[in-house]
Order: C-alpha cells, then structure tokens, then sequence
C-alpha cells in the first residue's frame, strides 16, 4: 500500500538526516530541536538483576490520560528491564482514585503531580502552594512521608494548565498575550474543562475569584476537540500537549499572576516497596528521569495523541532513544 | 470487613448528603442538598422524558403498522438484540465526534437506546393479537387504519406499555453518563468523586435508583391499568408473556 | 550526577505523521494497521460478559426453581432483583468500590446483578407458560415432582430461557463497556482512551455489537440443538 511505502521513506529520511545531524552536530544537553540517535554512553544502561525476579510482583499505576499512561509504561519497563515482575494497572481514574489504591496497597507505586497532590490529598489552599517546583516538590515528600509513601525526585519537567485557544480566537480577541489581558477584554469567552475542574477552588472557582473569568464553563475533557469543534473558545490545555507545538493553529497565554501551581512529577512508592525494591532500583527509577524535559513530554504525548502510537510502545522507543535500554 | 461496615455507615451519611449541603471533598464550596440535587433531577428527567416521548414518537407508529402487515419480523428482533448490546458510551462519543456537546448528543443517544424495547414488544404485541379477531372485523368491513386504531392498537397496549417501561428505566438509568457530554444530570456527583466523594455518589445513585424504581412501578401500574379484563384472567398455554402474570383473584379486575 | 547523556530522545516535526489520525478522524488505514490493539481488549470484554451471564444463569435458576415450588417468592424475588436493576450500573461500578476494590471483581458483582432480573424472569415465565394438561400428563404417568420439573417443564421452558438469555447477554455486551469505571479493561476501556478518535470509537463500538451477535447465535444454535422438537422461535 501507498501510505506504508511512504511511512518507510520518511522513516529512512529522517534515519539520515538525524545522523548527519550528529556528524556534525554538538552535545550540548539543553533541549534543541536537532537530535540524535547514536548509542547509549557507558553506564546508562540499566542492567538486569535475576536477583530481582523473585522479589514478587510490583504493581505500577498510573491515572487515566496520555501522559500517565507513558509514565507509567516507562517506570514499568524500565523496573522489567532490572528483572522484576511487573502488573500494570494503568486507567485508574482520576487522583482520587489513584491515592486510595497507593494508600490502601492495591498498587505498589504510581506518578503524581506535586502541586496535585498538596491540593487535593494535603488540603493546601491553591494560593498557599509554594510556587518554587522544588520547595512544592519538598512539601509534597514531606506529607507523603507521613503516610507512609516515599516520593521519588521530581522531574525536570512541569505540566502545569494553560489556557488556549484557536489562533483565530486569539486574534478576534485583539491577540492578547495574558490571561488577564484576555478575560479582561473578553469576559464572554466560554471555557472547557475535565468535569472535576467545575467545583474546584483550583481550578474553574479560582480562576472566577482570581482572574475575573464570568464566562461560561464547558464540562469536558476534549480540550483541543473543544476548539476544533467550536464547543468552547478557550480550553484548560496541559503544557506538555504536543497541540501546543502548532503554533499556527492555536495560542497560549500566559498565567501572569501564577495562579496554577507547579506540577512536577513525582513518583510515589509505598514505603514497604522501596525496601523490597532497594535503594539502586530507586536510584535508577531516578535516572531514567533525567530525559524527561518538556519537550520530549510533548514529543511522547504527540507519539500517542497525534500519531496514534500506543503508549506501551512510545514508552520503550524512549527508554531506547534514550539509551537507558537496548 | 471493615469495607462493609464503613459502607453500612457511609449510607447514613449520603442519606444526609441528600438534604443538607456540606463542603466539598477539594474543598472550598458547599455541595449537595436538595436544591443542588433537585436540579440534576430536574436536568436528568428533562433528558429522560423527552428522549423517551421522541422514542415512542417514532417507534411505535411504525411498528404498529409493521405488525399490521406482518413484516418486519427480522427487524424486531434484529434491532432488539443488537440495540441492547450498543454500549452507551460508544454512541456517545460517537456523538461527540458529530453533534458535539450538549441536550442533543445525549437525547440523541438516549432515543436511540430507547427505541429498540419499543419496536420489539410494539410489533410482538400486535402479531399476538388472535388472528380471528382482526379477521372478523375486516369481515365486517374496517379499513387497515381502523383495525390498527380499533382492535390491534387496545389489545397491543399491554405489550407496548411493557416496551415504554423497560425503555423508561433504560432511559433513566443511561442518563447518569450524560456529564459526560456536559449536561449535569445526577451522574455529575458519581463522575466527579474528588468534588462529591464517596458519600455523594452513594447520595446520587440512591436517588437515580429511588427514581427509576418510581418510573418502573409507575409503567407497571399503567400497563395493567391499560390491560383489558378478559386478558388479565385468561392464560392461553402458549402465550408469551413480558411480565409475570400476578396472582390472580377473580374479582380484581 | 550523571555525565551529560549522549542518546536523546528523537523529537519529531509537530504535528501527527499521519494526517487522517491526527486530525481525529475515521481512517480504514489507520484501522487496518492498528486492529490488532483491540485484540486484548475483545478479550476482556467476553471476560465480562460470559462470566457475569454465566453466574447470574446460575443463581436465576437456582431462585427459579425454589420459586417454582414456593409461589409465594416470586414476588419478593422479583421485587429484589428490580431494585439491583433499577441502579444504574456505573453508579453500582463505583459503590462496590469499598466493598469488593478496583477490578474485575466489582465489575462482574454489578453486571451479574442485572442479569438475574431477565434470566430469572424469562425462567419463572417459561415453567409458567408449560400447559396444565402436559404437566398432569406427566404427573399421571408417576413422575415425581423433581422428574416433572426436569424432564418436562424445563425442556418446555427452554425457548423462554434462551430468549433471556440472549437478552441478557446483548444487555451485558453494552453495560460491560462501562465495567472501565469500576477499574476493569474491556472495550469501554479503549473508548475512552481516545474517546475523540473517530476510528477508534466506531471500532471499539462495532467490536461490541459484533461480540453481541456472535454470542446471539451461539445462544441460538445452542438452543436449535437441545430442542429438537421445536423449531426455536427467533
């Protein structure tokens, strides 16, 4: 078939481009556009333990939208590549959820957002959340310690909510670049968001009593769907939505007064599983981390949500990409 | 287990999650109470009730005169089986994809989840009627519409009031996904439990369920109101029945 | 501190590689060469559905068969299994939460639940419906009660139990999509994966009415082979 020939092509161009990229490309580790595939240097790789097979089952999971799933995939394989038996209960729900079975030890360990985790599992106030990610990522492991949960490093990245909305919107509403700018000029805007997000201070309530936002609320999840199908002007996009990178189609504005707080990952483990897992999983469990900057985020929820690629799989081209594995 | 007896206790307190607000689980504003409860009633039967009215609008005229003229036996049972087995959230997202949000993508889903229960026992109804009754009075010289509105339609009823119960509590009981297309019926408390918590999804199930075993009761009552005398006592061996005969005492009428 | 890592992840150009799935729409491309994603899923869902009948066929007979004797049960048993059905099932999804956990567990307790309303139903009806006459028949020629109940009546009854069976079955192909609420897989689970996905929700959403047609056959032709003496009634 005709698409399948040209898949090949394009894979094969891109194969040659990015080598010659790395020819003669430099190594300087901040995120640039140009990348490059040579293999993993010494001592990335993650080595497998059989000592570890029969250390018993470690459950991961994860909350129920792309970027969890990836996640989870990528602590999941990344603890099978050291030789663990690993259950996935990926499509938990929402945190909610998730909390409960960490808590209750139907699963050993999932990613949580930290500035979620202080508002709806620590009952910090959206304005008392420290707005620096590491002393909100210390507050976190600190109440997570309390319950018995140890709260791994938080990632590099950060997918805190961003208002978007379609560049023609943005552009009908006089191309303001802020989020006051844009309710204050347009307060008849309409607004989509998850359902959870229409009662909480955090959220839709917060942005009425703190931004001015009067307009009207839309309960859904299709964030960019909501655009493109006109059911709402503006949306609670994440800022790793690989949409985002479409410039030409849609516009972000900027959280001038930091109303959302930060929400780096962090991966939560019962206490009871650090120690059957020991201190060098952990410690790998962290590495495999340091690859997660925000654009790579962007470019693994982009494999999943525009290229339709399963997240099982976009988790183990990263962990590959990466040279953390084979 | 501790699970069960929390459980017994969480039902005293959704009881009272019911009548009187309380704060949110996120905290930060008041939840539950009649008034807010009332409200998705009032959206969740608004949906229900006219999903259902559509439905029956275009359902049973049509399989009225399918069974008239003996056709469409295929189509009964076909649409039965395979409507019943669409899932809910399917054709909703579906609808998203197409209609978008709002009223109409969930009474849309609803009336199509509606019909099938509607053109089975409409059609089953009217195939059962004797033979020799709907014979007799073309005898005497009725026209097709007059057997249909005269004779076949009265002696369907009761099969058809069957179909509008268990499409009415189909209906109903559907309805509690609609949140998710954004018109809050009482599903907006069992979808958003970090809002509502467990105490109020156990409040909002126990109101769904109080009302639709009232609408269930409700198309019980009128289907035997609309079952003539003659048919209530006799039990010819080989009819097929859609609710249990009840106990019969001759005097009941 | 690690050393400054040599292997990147590969960032792509934006947008999606295929411009039919990226756009969310429906793509028999698309479909063709990712069908295979629905495989494990399909599975899950007969998971749900021949379990759940299964046991729910189990426990109607067993109440059917004690009503037959005790007239009297009928209605109290009724009266229970319509309050289990007038809960809607992703309410009973997440209310077993507590009780029986995230899973499979709490999905099946729930779909369970709603078949023993139709199949218990369809049963009492069909041993209702055997004619006096055979049934006296059977009992003159020295059958004892138990020998009636299974050698004549049940036989009688099989059209009606079959058609609640399928009814049950095509019933619990649909609310088995929501099992996701309760922490089950299923077809419902890889709707709302992706729930704007075009392609993907008319393929998951097929594969459950399919599913529902094959099992509606199979009920069939099961019940064509056990009663020989019948043409089974469609």
């Amino acid at each position: 078939m005709i698409s399948s020939h040209r898949r090949i092509l394009a894979a094969l161009a891109t194969m040659c481009l990015t080598l010659a990229l790395a020819a003669c490309g430099d190594d300087n580790s901040s995120d640039s556009g140009s990348s490059s595939t040579t293999p993993a240097s010494e001592g990335k790789a993650i080595a497998s333990d059989p000592a570890n097979a029969s250390k018993g089952t470690i459950t991961v999971g994860s909350k129920n939208f792309t970027e969890q799933f990836i996640l989870g995939e990528i602590y999941a394989q990344t603890l099978e590549a050291q030789g663990f038996k690993v259950k996935r209960r990926l499509n938990l729900g929402s945190e909610q959820v998730a909390y409960k079975a960490l808590t209750g030890g139907s699963i050993d360990m999932y990613p949580e957002y930290t500035g979620t985790a202080l508002t709806s599992f620590f009952g910090v106030k959206t304005k008392d959340v420290p707005k620096d990610p590491d002393a909100a990522y210390e507050q976190a492991k600190a109440d997570y310690a309390k319950k018995g949960i140890t709260a791994l490093a938080r990632t590099p990245f950060q997918n805190t909510f961003i208002i978007a909305s379609t560049k023609a919107t943005a552009e009908k509403a006089g191309n303001p670049k802020t989020v006051s700018e844009l309710f204050s000029k347009n307060p008849k805007l309409s607004i989509s968001g998850f359902p959870e997000c229409r009662q909480r201070q955090d959220c839709l309530l917060g942005l009425r009593s703190v931004y001015g936002f009067k307009g009207k609320f839309v309960s859904s999840d299709g964030k960019f769907n909501d655009l493109d199908g006109g059911q709402s002007d503006l949306t609670l996009a994440f800022s790793t939505d690989p949409q985002l990178a479409l410039t030409d189609k849609y516009t972000a504005y900027e959280d001038d007064k930091k109303f959302f707080p930060p929400y780096n990952i962090s991966l939560g483990i019962t206490d009871k599983t650090v120690k059957t897992i020991g201190p060098k999983t952990v410690d790998t469990l962290e590495a495999v981390q340091e690859g997660m900057t925000e654009e790579a985020m962007r470019e693994l929820n982009r494999r999943v949500e525009l290229d339709k690629q399963e997240p099982k799989k976009v988790a183990a081209a990263y962990l590959k990409e990466e040279g953390f594995v084979e | 287990m501790t699970g069960t007896l929390a459980f017994l206790g969480d039902f005293g307190q959704a009881i009272e999650f019911i009548f009187k607000e309380r704060e949110s689980v996120s905290g930060g504003v008041q939840i539950g109470g009649i008034p807010e409860l009332a409200g998705f009633a009032a959206t969740h039967m608004i949906v229900s009730i006219a999903a259902l009215a559509i439905a029956a609008a275009l359902a049973i005229p049509l399989s009225l005169w399918l069974g008239h003229i003996g056709r469409g036996d295929f189509l009964a049972t076909a649409t039965s089986n395979v409507g019943r087995a669409v899932p809910s959230l399917a054709l909703l997202a579906f609808f998203i994809s197409f209609i978008g949000l709002g009223y109409t993508n969930v009474i849309a889903v609803l009336v199509l989840l509606a019909i099938p229960p509607l053109i089975t026992n409409t059609y089953v109804g009217v195939r059962q009627v004797d033979r020799e009754t709907v014979d007799a009075a073309r005898g005497q010289g009725m026209t097709g519409m007059e057997i249909v509105r005269r004779i076949e339609l009265p002696l369907a009823l009761p099969s058809i009031f069957g179909g509008l119960r268990t499409s009415a509590v189909n209906v109903v009981a559907t309805a509690t996904i609609a949140p998710l297309a954004n018109v809050q019926t009482l599903g907006e408390p069992i979808i958003t439990p970090q809002t509502y918590g467990f105490v109020g999804q156990l409040g909002a199930a126990i109101v769904v369920a109080v009302i639709t075993l009232t609408v269930d009761f409700a198309f019980a009552r009128l289907q035997r109101a609309v079952t003539p005398a003659g048919l209530k006592l006799a039990q010819p061996a080989r009819r097929r029945r859609f609710s249990l005969p009840t106990r019969r005492r001759p005097e009941s009428a | 501190m690690n050393l400054l890592p040599l292997a990147q992840l590969q960032i792509q150009k934006p947008g999606g590689a295929d411009a039919c799935a990226a756009s969310n729409g429906f793509c028999p491309d698309w479909i063709a060469h990712n069908i295979d994603r629905y495989w494990n899923p399909l599975l899950e869902h007969v998971y749900l559905t021949v379990v759940p009948v299964a046991i729910g066929f189990a426990i109607s007979m067993a109440l059917a068969i004690l009503a037959h004797r005790r007239r009297w049960l009928t209605g109290p048993i009724l009266t229970i299994t319509g309050i289990f059905f007038a809960i809607p099932s992703v309410a009973a999804f997440f209310l077993l939460q507590p009780i029986t956990g995230l899973g499979y567990t709490t999905a099946i307790v729930a779909l369970v639940s709603y078949t023993l309303l139709i199949i218990f139903r369809n049963i009492t009806t069909g041993l209702r419906n055997v004619p006096v006459e055979t049934r006296d028949a059977a009992v003159g020629q020295g059958l004892t009660d138990r020998q009636v109940l299974f050698r004549v009546e049940l036989p009688m009854a099989v059209p009606e139990i079959m058609a609640g069976l399928r009814i049950a079955t095509s019933t619990t192909v649909g609310l088995a999509a929501l099992a996701v609420f309760a922490g089950a897989g299923g077809l419902g689970s890889e709707i709302l994966i992706d729930k704007y996905f075009k392609s993907n929700v008319v393929v998951a959403g097929g594969l459950a009415v399919l599913l529902a047609a094959v099992f509606d056959l199979l009920i069939l032709t099961v019940q064509r082979a056990i009663t020989p003496w019948q043409r089974a009634r469609g």
